[in-house]
């Protein structure tokens, strides 16, 4: 239990991860699937960012020149670099489901994923018939 | 430094490149811009395996940065075997099924398609060569994305419901994996798979962060089976392969799943180091469901009476082949399958352009009901069908055959328990492929007349022709002179 409490930022990350996986994977309505996808990824970057924080010491920009320190005075800046990029894929991951969401709801006016493949069924077999 | 060492990074940027291009060009040119864009990039990674199988494997560092720092890409010559395979399978998929490009992507959004192809590539070539685990998290998502829009570029509403069912699972997957390399990246401190690697030796020596390492080799496994649709993850699979249009099916099935279980072998290999996956079990874990996926696949595609859904339910079969190779945990067991992965691109993505040609000339119809006669009405197709069905199946001098022996082999030196049980799922599962592949093979051969068909104006597109005789002889020369590609890729692990 001390680990968990002690660590509580990548223990809410995890969870907000299985709440966000959860939702993606099992919830019917689409977009509420998008916003899961959107819980789980930030949850990641959580994690990341929680990770590359060290205590005590200060952001990796250095005020002037003569103020550049030793690298032990900085925090880590790598995750933040990969925060950013992980934001950028999951920005544009996000914008091709929502561009699905908009046809798929064009086409069967209900944003249920399981009413959907039923229509999407139905269709094919008029189109059998 | 030769210029040829260039190529690699040259191929990725270029390849990108010539995505941004086509946007803005007319659907034609665009055609034009992608056929020569995957044949260059073939030549290109040709000169590459040329070199590294003379002057041995080697690591481009970008803008001069060494490691741990900097970026990295490593070439050695499974990687470029792999490469120039991709490439060639990506050609003739195009070629075959361009014809029908016209007719099932809305004019308008044409050029497009070949964007997302020309994007596919890209991923799968970084997939293939970088030596970076978040750069491989990145350019996995580029592929999902390509993928998706292969999919659902056939405007329809099947395509779009696969498309979205495929985009949802291929996330969870994607997630999983990025969760996994997060916390692999704080245990170890690095990103470069190397560096990862004496990290994680030198803890397994002292038995620290036991428990973190393990989770993220789990949760990066699972990601990736989900994404290359290993057995109980398949659902997503039969619906994308069946609706898509030929040229996507035939991309998606052959090149876009091996691009996730190469990546997997990486992080199996070059990041964990095969003693400490064979440690945790993993392997076993794969080889069940591996074997559970060549037998369910098989079942569910006798009752197929779609063509292009029984090539899909195929296609699950064989990644499970891919996946039991992996859990034999025996070098010879992962030679067989990265052959496999080759010979089960070359006959699916033929089947796919073969079953178009097929279905072509009984009145657009998939069913097999439909299907009677027509390959005696499109010759080359059904000839090309019975190739990829015999090789499926496992006659000898077809490409599926040695792969199978390579199995078989590797099974001889695994241990007990998995040597009888990978030895019945061989022999159960080709009994299995037979019945569903050479029922099709009667029917297609049934004379039957078709109403809709008109043998005096119907000639085969030569474009199809043309890649459906390469696919041919790619086939048999991978079941006849496999000895030389077998040995380039024991090299190529070898030095992984």
């Amino acid at each position: 239990m001390g680990h968990l409490f002690g660590n509580y930022y990548e223990a809410v990350a995890v969870v907000l991860f299985g709440i966000g996986f959860t939702t993606l994977l099992f919830h019917r309505n689409m977009i509420k699937k998008i916003i899961g996808f959107n819980i789980m990824d930030t949850a990641v970057y959580l994690f990341l960012a929680a990770k590359g924080y060290i205590a005590g010491r200060a952001a990796p920009v250095p005020e002037s020149a003569q103020a550049l320190k030793r690298a032990e005075d900085f925090i880590n800046p790598v995750p933040a670099g990969l925060v950013l990029t992980g934001i950028v894929v999951s920005v544009s991951v996000t914008a091709v489901m929502l561009a699905l969401t908009i046809r798929l709801y064009r086409r069967y006016h209900t944003l249920d994923i399981d009413q959907i493949t039923l229509l999407a069924k139905r269709e094919q077999y008029e189109e059998e018939m | 430094m030769s210029i040829i060492q260039n190529f690699p990074l040259f191929n990725i940027v270029m390849s990108m490149m010539s995505g941004v291009i086509s946007s803005l060009l007319p659907r034609r040119q665009a055609k034009c811009v992608s056929l020569a864009l995957i044949g260059a990039a073939g030549i290109m990674n040709a000169c590459v395996l040329w070199y590294v199988s003379v002057h041995g494997q080697y690591t481009y560092m970008m803008g001069h940065f060494p490691a741990p720092w900097g970026n990295e890409i490593r070439v050695g010559v499974l990687e470029a075997v792999l490469a120039v395979f991709f490439c060639a399978i990506m050609f003739l998929s195009l070629l075959g099924g361009e014809r029908y490009l016209d007719t099932d992507v809305e004019e308008t959004k044409a050029n497009l398609y070949y964007t997302m192809l020309d994007l596919m590539l890209t991923s799968l070539l970084a997939l293939i060569y970088t030596n970076d685990m978040f750069t491989a998290y990145v350019f996995v998502e580029i592929n999902t994305i390509a993928a998706g829009a292969l999919i659902m570029s056939r405007n329809n509403g099947h395509t779009l419901v696969a498309a979205t069912k495929y985009m949802i699972m291929s996330l969870v997957g994607s997630g999983l994996l990025l969760l996994g390399l997060s916390i692999l990246y704080d245990v170890t401190g690095h990103l470069l798979m190397v560096n990862m690697h004496e990290q994680i030796v030198s803890y397994a020596q002292t038995g620290e962060y036991a428990i973190p390492l393990t989770v993220a080799m789990a949760l990066m496994s699972v990601g990736l089976a989900i994404k290359s649709a290993l057995f109980p993850f398949h659902t997503w699979l039969p619906d994308a392969y069946a609706y898509a249009t030929p040229t996507s099916a035939a991309i998606l099935s052959s090149l876009v799943s091996k691009g996730y279980i190469f990546l997997l072998f990486k992080i199996f290999y070059r990041v964990f180091g095969f003693d400490f996956v064979l440690d945790h079990k993993v392997t076993n874990l794969l080889f069940a469901f591996g074997v559970a996926g060549m037998l369910m696949g098989s079942v569910v595609a006798i009752y197929q009476h779609d063509v292009r859904r029984l090539i899909a339910f195929s296609s699950i079969a064989q990644i499970g082949y891919i996946y039991m190779g992996i859990g034999l945990a025996v070098p010879m067991g992962t030679v067989a399958a990265v052959f496999h992965i080759m010979s089960h691109a070359a006959s699916k993505s033929m089947l796919f352009i073969a079953a178009k040609g097929l279905s072509e000339v009984s009145g657009d119809s998939k069913d097999f009901a439909h299907l009677r006669g027509s390959g005696l009405r499109n010759k080359l197709a059904g000839v090309a069908f019975s190739v990829g069905a015999f090789s499926m199946v496992g006659i000898p001098l077809f490409a599926g055959f040695t792969s199978k022996v390579y199995f078989a082999e590797a099974a001889l030196t695994a241990a007990g328990g998995k040597l009888v049980v990978a030895m019945a799922a061989l022999a159960v599962s080709t009994i299995l492929n037979a019945i569903y592949f050479i029922r099709a093979l009667i029917t297609i051969y049934t004379p039957k007349e078709c109403a809709d068909f008109d043998a005096a104006s119907y000639r085969i597109p030569v474009t199809m022709a043309v890649a459906l005789v390469c696919f041919i002889v790619l086939n048999l020369f991978l079941g006849t002179w496999s000895g030389s590609i077998e040995r380039a890729i024991a090299t190529g692990l070898g030095t992984f």
